[in-house]
């Protein structure tokens, strides 16, 4: 079965009467300030969701580029050296991978319960929602445990260079997820307190979206540490 | 987190109170403000450190009264020692390329006249803006604290290249907790150009108002949308090399240091790393990063040219589409700063073949610019003489890029005066020329009052003179060998080079001299000028429909329907000579 995608309704270009051709997005759309949620300026100028839909993929632009960076000096690093020492990866990262990847279920699961409408499923998409905090929270709990059992093995961030591009790579992965779980907090908080549909939507899609790209992005880490590690 | 600040987003009452109307304010006018503020505080402190060692390069013996209260161990009874040269010399290159040409130009113009010109209340993510000033303003106050600890600022050049940067103290004095604060500082500085490189995309992409189609954006908004692209795309790189940078100096790790180091009689703990690596990821940033400052430069000079020569502006579009090129080309070329690192000659050669290229959008640029002036009813405004000043920099600071992109040149330019010549031309004035016209140009928008157009023009001619004389003779003594980060000349070859040395500290301390008729020009008017008029260059894009300045939310609860492109000048048929994009008369040749 085809997961159904989340998306803030396809922006209503409006009928033209004139040459003006498509201009910017204040056109049409979702736009926070018309959505009935109360409070938010007086008038009817406001900022269309695509906006922060455009915005989030052009963070996660950038994390791609930190990323390549840090792949690209994994790369010369080890080709260009001769103190290069493998450093075998702790068995527990597969059970966090595994952890993580359901992480990004469950959170399709309460997207699907937001979908289908309604207070009770709020209540089911918001307990979803809970446990994928729950899973990234362990996940994160996981990547430590790694640590402890590298630093068991006396392997610590400066004992060789393919161990420092281990911590590095696991460091700064975790850091980016816990902005994803800080997130997701404020999105479980969000949509109770919130009845505004468009907002809701966009605060737990583009959540989403962050949580799908860590996702994605650990595994290929994973990949990378396995292969070139 | 976009949601973070969802709410704020669309709160457009204005604040009332201090704090919020002037310090952690959401307005992108005042975020704009703060931006040029703190470049212009930047620039007089790059420009004084470039007086100092000015002065020290050809009088070595003269007391520098104060700067041993600066640094007793840099600078004792007013004498600096070599490596306190050097630390000025590294804060002079950060503190410019960083917090005066990636600032003023992009954030500071940029975020004031972006949304206006596009027809929008605001940028996209007004919190996170006021976000991004504040870490850039963090990022300023920790690199001007490395002035305060013990062995003072960093020695190593606003490159920061390892193993100097990398191993610690005892690479000589400034490189322990100095240098840690560049890195930390810099990488701060990074995030803030993200978060704003992220909302200018967003806010250039998705907030434009009816009618403005990509083909009718003010060329400034194309410049800032392809320098905000750029800065996404380097400015995480450069963090990343700043995080292996960090780790080097504090965790221990051995990214950038190689095995077997001495320095200083000590052998380094480190094994394997190479310093070449950081160059590539340096540079890799590095080169974008020049773009970064000289590309809004060339949008607010097609603004400009294109207003007071009363013409459209020749080729809108190869306009639009070489700043695109110049943006896609500036990735391909940073081994250009790396021939002397013993590369591959067909690396080589291919970063040569892709940097010459540049010069084709370069010189369509040119030409455009040219082919607008020619013909046209020019007014010599200050404005309109900055933005030729820009033209005629930037084509001579440009044609020497062409000798050093020779792989087989380089070598022997690459340590001397010709490369200081070659970006202090190209990068340094020609973008400084661009945020002149800005100032001139916008300045009566942003402040309700116009400058004084006499001492604009002294200023002009002034300062046009006084960069000429201490640039073009750097290029000679660079042909003739005089090695750059130097803070003596004691060589045979060099001394007969002290008196053309002697001339360029001159037109330096004189060209300085003369940017106080600038700040006195731009304070005065702030207070006393008199009052502009809503349009007062006869403008045709948005920003000239709204009041000056222009109210909270730029065009008072109304939404501007666009008509027609930017540049629509000396149009027949009219009873003025220009249509404003927002006036919805029929012209011929309209699209």
């Amino acid at each position: 079965m085809a997961p159904t995608v989340l998306t803030p309704a396809k922006p209503e270009v409006p009928a033209r009467t004139d040459d003006l051709g498509p201009g910017g997005g204040s056109n049409g759309g979702h736009r926070f300030g018309d959505d009935g949620s109360g409070g938010y300026g007086g008038h009817a100028w406001s900022v269309p969701a695509r906006a922060y839909r455009t915005g989030m993929w052009m963070a996660l632009a950038a994390i791609v580029m930190l990323f390549a960076a840090f792949t690209s000096a994994l790369v010369v690093r080890k080709g260009i050296s001769n103190d290069w020492v493998r450093t075998a990866l702790p068995n527990i990262l597969w059970l966090n991978t595994a952890v993580l990847l359901l992480s990004s279920l469950t959170f399709e699961l309460a997207r699907r319960a937001f979908d289908a409408g309604g207070d009770l499923w709020v209540v089911r998409g918001t307990r979803w929602l809970y446990l994928t905090l729950g899973l990234g929270v362990a996940f994160i709990a996981g990547q430590l445990v790694a640590w402890r059992e590298l630093a068991a093995r006396g392997v610590y961030l400066a004992t060789n260079p393919s161990s420092s591009f281990f911590y590095l790579l696991t460091a700064a992965h975790g850091i980016h997820l816990l902005g994803g779980i800080v997130a997701l907090g404020y999105a479980a908080i969000i949509v109770r307190k919130i009845a505004a549909e468009p907002r809701k939507r966009i605060v737990v899609d583009l959540t989403a979206l962050y949580w799908h790209f860590m996702d994605g992005l650990w595994v290929y880490l994973l990949i990378l540490l396995t292969v070139r590690l | 987190m976009p949601e973070a600040h969802a709410e704020t987003a669309h709160q457009h009452h204005a604040p009332t109170k201090f704090i919020w109307k002037y310090i952690f304010s959401l307005d992108h006018k005042v975020i704009g403000k703060q931006y040029y503020f703190l470049a212009l505080f930047s620039v007089v402190v790059g420009m004084i450190l470039s007086w100092l060692m000015r002065i020290h390069l050809v009088w070595p013996n003269a007391k520098l009264y104060g700067l041993d209260l600066l640094s007793p161990a840099g600078a004792p009874g007013g004498v600096m020692t070599p490596e306190y040269y050097l630390s000025l010399m590294t804060l002079h290159g950060t503190i410019m390329i960083f917090f005066v040409l990636t600032t003023a130009p992009q954030s500071g113009f940029g975020n004031y006249f972006l949304p206006i010109q596009i027809g929008a209340e605001d940028m996209a993510f007004p919190r996170l803006n006021m976000l991004s000033f504040w870490t850039t303003f963090v990022a300023l106050m920790v690199l001007l604290s490395t002035f305060f600890v013990t062995d003072g600022p960093p020695i190593s050049g606003w490159t920061g290249y390892p193993p100097l940067s990398a191993v610690g103290s005892s690479a000589g004095p400034g490189e322990g907790l100095g240098q840690t604060l560049w890195v930390i500082s810099i990488a701060i500085f990074c995030i803030g150009s993200l978060l704003g490189a992220l909302n200018f995309i967003a806010t250039t992409l998705d907030l434009r108002t009816k009618g403005m189609k990509l083909m009718r954006l003010p060329l400034t908004c194309w410049a800032w949308f392809v320098t905000a692209v750029l800065g996404l795309l380097s400015f995480a790189v450069l963090f990343g090399a700043c995080a292996l940078l960090l780790l080097d100096r504090v965790g221990g790790t051995s990214f950038f240091i190689p095995g077997g180091l001495i320095v200083s009689d000590k052998i380094m703990p480190h094994s394997g790393g190479s310093p070449l690596l950081y160059q590539h990821l340096f540079w890799f940033f590095g080169h974008p990063e020049v773009y970064i400052a000289i590309l809004p430069g060339m949008g607010v000079t097609s603004h400009i040219i294109s207003c007071f020569a009363r013409k459209p502006i020749f080729g809108y579009r190869a306009m639009a589409y070489s700043l695109m090129a110049i943006g896609f080309l500036s990735f391909t070329v940073w081994g250009h700063h790396m021939f002397l690192s013993g590369m591959s000659p067909y690396s080589a050669f291919s970063f040569s073949l892709f940097t010459m290229a540049i010069g084709v959008p370069s010189a369509i640029k040119t030409f455009n610019w040219l082919g607008t002036l020619w013909g046209g009813k020019i007014r010599f405004t200050s404005a309109m003489l900055f933005s030729i000043g820009f033209v005629s920099l930037f084509v001579t600071g440009g044609l020497s890029g062409i000798f050093l992109a020779q792989p087989q040149l380089d070598p022997m330019l690459h340590a001397t005066y010709f490369v200081v010549a070659h970006f202090h031309m190209v990068m340094g004035v020609a973008a400084i020329f661009g945020m002149f016209a800005g100032t001139y140009f916008w300045f009566p928008k942003m402040f309700g009052r116009m400058m004084n157009e006499t001492w604009g023009k002294v200023h002009f001619w002034t300062t046009f003179i006084g960069v000429y004389c201490v640039f073009m003779p750097m290029h000679f003594i660079g042909v003739e060998g005089a090695i750059r980060r130097y803070s003596t000349w004691t060589d045979n070859y060099l001394i007969p080079m002290i008196p053309v040395h002697e001339f360029m500290t001159i037109a330096a301390l004189f060209t300085g001299a003369v940017q106080f008729i600038f700040l006195i020009n731009v304070f005065w008017s702030m207070f006393k000028g008199e009052k502009a008029t809503d349009n007062p260059w006869k403008g045709t894009s948005l920003e000239w429909t709204v009041p000056s300045p222009p109210p909270f939310d730029n065009f008072a609860g109304k939404h501007p329907v666009v008509y027609h492109g930017p540049y629509e000048y000396g149009v027949p048929g009219k009873d003025k000579d220009y249509v404003m994009q927002d006036s919805p008369e029929k012209i011929e040749d309209d699209e």
